[in-house]
């Protein structure tokens, strides 16, 4: 390869296709995941899965860049002021100009939620507000309980990152984090330990992926 | 006895909302599953718990 020159289409999918095999690759950059909310958690889980591979990703935030997020969102310096579906997406198709992404730049409640959501498998939850959190899991398990969700709670401060599971609850439906640690306890939050929770929901998306594969 | 959170407690007879105040929660930061279901926010009231349930109580804390 020729630097600067960007490989085609085929040449980039065949590379996943060594990696991960002719039918899990299919399914992964078929699958629609949604992720909802783009701060510290869902800016990396979004570009954790472009590059493994989901190519179909939905992103929806009503937030603008900001520079307090700079220390653990995927943002460039230069995108602050910018709408995080605006930035996100840019840097999504940077990393990998053949992947699929929709933006939606909406708030989202109970009044919104099935239809933004409607065309996802699998759902995201990756907000940083509580009751915004339990809000959105409320409303997918009740009305959307055909859907795939991966959400999280508690992942504030310098704790070890080990305290860090992703638990499942019902068939669907997976919680990541330690569960406790709470932005509104004083903690800050650290790259580090934001990215290792976005790093357990992304790898849960790429199991659950993996799992209809093997079912399949 | 009512299993909450894998624990077994004397809960047989109170309702959802009557659970988490006892047991220090927030109603705006849970989810609550009954026996794997999600028990919508609009039910908790009427929703009285009996010997052999078993409740799983999510809790949300901010951070993301």
């Amino acid at each position: 390869m020729v630097a600067g020159n960007i490989p085609s289409r085929e040449e980039v999918y065949q590379a996943l296709v060594e990696r991960h095999g002719e039918n899990l690759q299919r399914k992964l950059s078929r699958v629609s995941v949604a992720v909802c909310g783009l701060g510290g958690l869902g800016s990396n889980i979004a570009v954790l899965l472009v590059r493994a591979g989901v190519w179909n990703i939905h992103i929806i935030d009503f937030d603008k860049v900001d520079i307090s997020n700079i220390n653990r969102q995927q943002y460039f310096i230069e995108q602050i002021g910018q709408y995080k579906t605006n930035a996100l997406y840019e840097n999504l198709l940077k990393i990998m100009p053949y992947a699929d992404i929709k933006r939606t730049c909406v708030k989202l409640s109970e009044n919104n939620i099935p239809a933004v959501l409607e065309n996802a498998d699998i759902i995201c939850e990756a907000f940083d507000n509580a009751e915004s959190k339990a809000e959105l899991v409320n409303c997918v398990l009740e009305k959307m309980p055909e859907k795939y969700l991966v959400s999280s709670s508690g992942m504030a401060g310098f704790g070890d990152t080990n305290l860090i599971k992703t638990k499942q609850i019902t068939e669907k439906f997976y919680m990541c984090g330690d569960g406790e640690s709470d932005i509104a306890d004083g903690m800050g939050l650290v790259s580090t330990r934001v990215a290792v929770c976005a790093g357990h929901q992304a790898h849960k998306v790429i199991q659950i992926i993996n799992g209809s594969v093997e079912n399949d | 006895m009512v299993k909450i959170n894998g624990e077994k407690i004397h809960a047989d007879g109170k309702n959802i909302l009557e659970i988490l105040a006892d047991m220090d929660y927030s109603e705006k930061r849970v989810a609550v599953e009954l026996n794997k279901q999600i028990v919508p926010k609009s039910k908790y009231s009427d929703t009285t718990l009996k010997d052999g349930d078993s409740v799983e109580i999510v809790k949300f804390v901010g951070g993301g």
